[in-house]
Parts: C-alpha cells; structure tokens; sequence
C-alpha cells in the first residue's frame, strides 16, 4: 500500500481522533492521543489490508520546552512490506500512554527501558521494572533535565547497598 | 536427518511427572561461561528442567545513547564500534548513514562499494565468533580455534586498512576515512579462495557434526508466528523460514545491485539458525567477490600521499554538520539482525535523541518465552545460539 493509501486508509476509520498526519523521512507518519494508542494499534496490526505484524523500533524523545514526552513507534508490515510511523505525545509532568506489549511482543523490553530511563509509565504493561539501571535508582537519567551528581549518587548508593535494600 | 529431527523432538521435551519437587532458584551469571559478557539470568528450576528464566541486563550499560547527545555527530562515530565490538564496521555504518539521512548527502559509489565490501568481511568475522564460541557452549573445542585462526586473517586486513583489529571507526559522514591501500584487494581475493574450504570443514566439524545436532536440533523452538511477534531479526527469524533480510526487503546502499540468496531455513531450532549463519557467510563471500571487481573498475587514489585528500571515497561534507530538524529511522543488517538508530535533529551540531535499536536486545528478549521446558544445558544452547553481545544488549 502507498503512504497515499494508507493516509486515505486511515483517514477513512479514524477522521479526528488522529491528530496529524505528515510525510517523514520515514514515510507516513501520523500523530495520536495517548488514550486512543492501543485501540489504533491493535486495529493497526489486525487489519488484513494493513497487518503490521512487525515493530520495529520504539523510542522515547524527551521534549523539554514543550513539557512533552514523545514515544514514536516504527512499525512495519512483513506480508505487504509497507511502513509506518506512528507518535504519542503526553505530558512530561506524568507521561501515561498505553502499552502495546500485548500486541507486539518485542514492545515489552523497549517499553521497560523507556520507563527506565524516561520515566514513562506505560499503562497496562504485564511487567513494568527497571531494565537496566539497578532497583532502587532515583530519577530517570535519560531525561533531559537530569542532573548526574557523581558524590552524592555513589553515598548514597553505597548507603542502600550496605542496608541490604538492594540486592 | 529427519529421523534424528524426530527422536530429538520427542525424547527432549520434559516429561510428564507425578511428583513435583519445590522449584529452586539459581542464578546463572554474570560470571558464567556462556553468558558471553555479563548476561545473568535468573532461573527458577525444577530438579534439572527450567520454570522460568528472567534475564537480568544492564552490568555493562554505558549509556551510549546519553553520551552520544553529549557530542556533535562527527564525535559520536567513535562511540558506535563500542555498541557491538564485534562488528563494530556495521555500527559505524549505521550512524552515518543516520547523520548522512538526516543531511541530505550522497555518499560517492566508490565508498558505497566499499561499505559493503568491509561489512560483509565483517559479517563473515562476526559468524566466525558466533560459530566458535557457540561450539564452546555446547562442548566442542576444537572448532573455537580454527574460528578464530580464520578470523584473524579478516582482523589482520582490517589493519592494514585502518590500523585497528576491533574498533575500527572507519566509517565517516559522507563517505569512508581513506581509501583502499594498493594490492589490498587482491589479498581479499585470496582470502576468499582460502575460506571457501574452511567453510566446507567447519561445517564438517561442527553443523554436521552428530553431537552438536543431538545438542541443537528440537531445541529452542521459534514458531514463525513467535518469531514476528518478538521482532526478532537476522539470521533468527531467517532460521524460523521468514525471508526478513534488510538487504532485500529495504535494500540501502549497493545492495540492489549485487547478487546474493537469502538464506532461510524452516527448522525453527537452534540447528536451523547455525546453519543459517553458516550459509550465510558463503553469501558474503559472493557478495566480497562481485564488490572487489566493481571497486577494482572505479578511480584509483594517488599512492604517492596516502593520507592527502580523497575524493572518491569522501564527500564534501562540514567539519560540524547541521542537519535541519527532522528525525529518522535508519536500519542495516548487521550480523546479528536489524541494527537500527532513531535520530533526532534539532538544528543544532549535537543530535537531540539518538537510539539504538540493538538486534540482540529485541532477539534476547524471547527467552523467557522458550526457556521453560529446556534442562539447563539447553539454555546454554540456546542462549549461545541467540549470538548476543551484551555490549548491544546493555549499550
């Protein structure tokens, strides 16, 4: 299917509830709200016309002025071979979107790290912990305005560890 | 071969049995032999058969994705060959080709020639690793050192090339650091002359071998439908029959124009996958063969000054890049699978947000979901046949 297609494809389902679309670098990109992702996206994979069936890619942009939390889905369809990009954007003051992990399998660990790092809470997520930063770590280093205090990060670390809070 | 194929199926699932003991936990790594790196996963186990297996990641996290918001886009190249030391040429590849994306630019043919060239030499090393290593995991020595003796001659090119045997940073915004040195490129073909055999013995040794098929064949099986689910990639998804190849299915590059077979295999097991890997360097061997003659037709640099300017295999480009504000998403087909980087401009000589798509990442995470059923040793097997490299993994 051609972005055209799949632009009129969309457009015909869905109408206001997409927020914007645009021609990325990428191909089609469309923008939706953090409340409608899930529905989208399970329609999205489902689809016999459409069947993204693959996930590509999913990463989290932290925009600072805007006060926004930015999580863009890169998803492909291995039947017809056509892509797309889809965007969320929540506040960055408690970023919530809805987890895809029940559609895509291979979101469960990207959505872990983005919560990891980002510090976005993905709704529904069956397993929602850190991924690579240890358990009892403050702050989500990622974010752009996250300060790393080397002095203050290592007593108090050193602390949790010796009072067994950490394994 | 299909007779073995079902003895192994049946004899190797775990048995249905009246009595069950109390689960156990046991903690496999981050120093074990097999975990390659620092990979510990934590297993529940009933006597000798797995539960669950939860791995847990991040004892080499270096935060490349932090750092590399920290520097201007030519800077960051040198932190990609830390990504997945071993094949650092294709992270190279797949940064610039992000920056150059993002730029605009058009990469001159003679560099493009030879980007394919070094990758699939570096294709051919890092399954070199893979099969070693993964004949360690599963008890065979011998094969480790004739991988490695192979590998060596690669490395050996590649320092002649560039000067480094690991962390190449070769690559550049625009093209490659310098171009071919003279009579490089007949001792690639030499080299290729002299791996064909070695590939056809390793094979003896190893694929074919009856104990490493009673090791692998029935194990870690990924049904197609799985394979996709988890978006796994390379030579993974390729041994579940699923032709998802880079190469072809998006061709970037070269690659259009050069003839090569994408190899899959419908086993679905840890076997398929090997050999997967091992046909797959027979392709690279082709694809090295038809990228030497076209490099040999095209400008040949001045010997005289090796290290004064070389148009052909750079273009013009700003010692301090700007790309205007956009983001993109560029994949290659690294070793190991889809090798992506998102990147995020916004005008400024730094990138905004640069992140890795590592393909061990997304294909390590299916192993809670095949784990259960297997005895230890078997997720040695399986773990060492997901190639990872935890440098990618934890980045």
């Amino acid at each position: 299917m051609t972005d055209q297609e799949l632009e009129q494809r969309i457009r015909e389902k869905w109408g206001d509830r997409i927020v914007s679309y645009r021609q990325s670098l990428n191909g089609l990109e469309i923008v939706v709200r953090p409340e409608d992702m899930h529905e989208i996206a399970r329609w999205l994979q489902s689809e016999d016309d459409l069947s993204f069936n693959y996930l590509r890619c999913l990463s989290a942009v932290d925009w600072l002025k805007d006060g926004q939390m930015e999580v863009v889905y890169h998803l492909f369809s291995l039947t017809h071979r056509h892509s797309l990009v889809v965007k969320v954007r929540a506040p960055r003051q408690e970023p919530r979107i809805q987890t895809v992990s029940d559609i895509w399998a291979s979101a469960n660990w990207h959505e872990r790290e983005a919560f990891d790092l980002m510090g976005i809470e993905f709704v529904g997520h069956p397993d929602l912990r850190r991924l690579f930063l240890p358990e009892g770590f403050e702050g989500h280093p990622q974010r752009k305005d996250y300060i790393h205090d080397i002095e203050r990060f290592d007593d108090e670390f050193a602390d949790k560890i010796r009072r067994g809070e950490i394994r | 071969m299909a007779q073995i194929d079902q003895e192994q199926k049946t004899e190797r699932r775990a048995p249905a049995r009246p009595i069950r003991t109390e689960t156990m936990e046991v903690s496999m790594g981050p120093q074990h032999p097999s975990t390659h790196g620092v990979l510990r996963v934590v297993l529940q186990v009933d006597g000798e058969w797995i539960v669950s297996a939860d791995p847990d990641l991040g004892y080499l996290h270096r935060s490349f994705e932090k750092l590399g918001e920290m520097r201007t886009y030519p800077q960051g190249i040198f932190l990609t060959d830390r990504w997945d030391y071993v094949s650092a040429m294709n992270n190279n590849w797949v940064y610039c080709l992000a920056v150059e994306k993002l730029l605009g630019l058009q990469v001159p043919e003679k560099a493009e020639w030879i980007r394919v060239l070094i990758s699939e030499m570096q294709r051919i090393a890092s399954h070199l690793v893979f099969m070693g290593t993964y004949g360690l995991d599963v008890g065979a020595l011998t094969p480790f050192f004739y991988c490695f003796r192979e590998r060596e001659r690669i490395l050996d090119l590649f320092e002649e090339l560039c000067g480094a045997r690991l962390t190449y940073n070769f690559y550049r915004i625009g093209g490659v650091s310098r171009d071919i040195p003279s009579g490089w490129l007949d001792k690639v073909e030499e080299l290729c002359d002299y791996l064909v055999p070695r590939l056809d013995e390793l094979d003896d040794l190893l694929t074919n071998n009856k104990v490493f098929l009673a090791r692998t064949v029935g194990i870690g099986v990924i049904p197609p439908a799985m394979a996709i689910g988890f978006g796994l990639s390379g030579p993974m998804i390729r041994g579940s029959g699923i032709p998802y190849d880079l190469r072809r299915v998006q061709p970037y590059s070269v690659y259009d124009q050069i003839d090569f077979d994408v190899v899959t295999h419908d086993g679905c097991d840890c076997w398929s996958r090997t050999w997967v890997r091992s046909q797959e360097m027979r392709q690279s061997i082709r694809i090295i063969r038809q990228c030497v003659s076209q490099v040999r037709q095209m400008p040949q640099p001045d010997f005289e000054d090796p290290y004064g300017p070389s148009p052909h295999v750079m273009a013009k480009v700003p010692p301090k890049p700007k790309p205007k504000p956009n983001d993109v998403y560029v994949a290659i087909e690294s070793p190991r699978g889809e090798l992506g980087v998102y990147m995020v401009s916004d005008g400024s000589e730094k990138p905004y947000r640069m992140k890795i798509r590592g393909p061990a990442f997304v294909n390590l995470s299916i192993l809670p979901a095949i784990a259960p059923g297997h005895k230890v040793a078997d997720l040695v097997a399986i773990i060492g046949n997901i190639d990872i490299v935890m440098g990618e993994v934890d980045r």
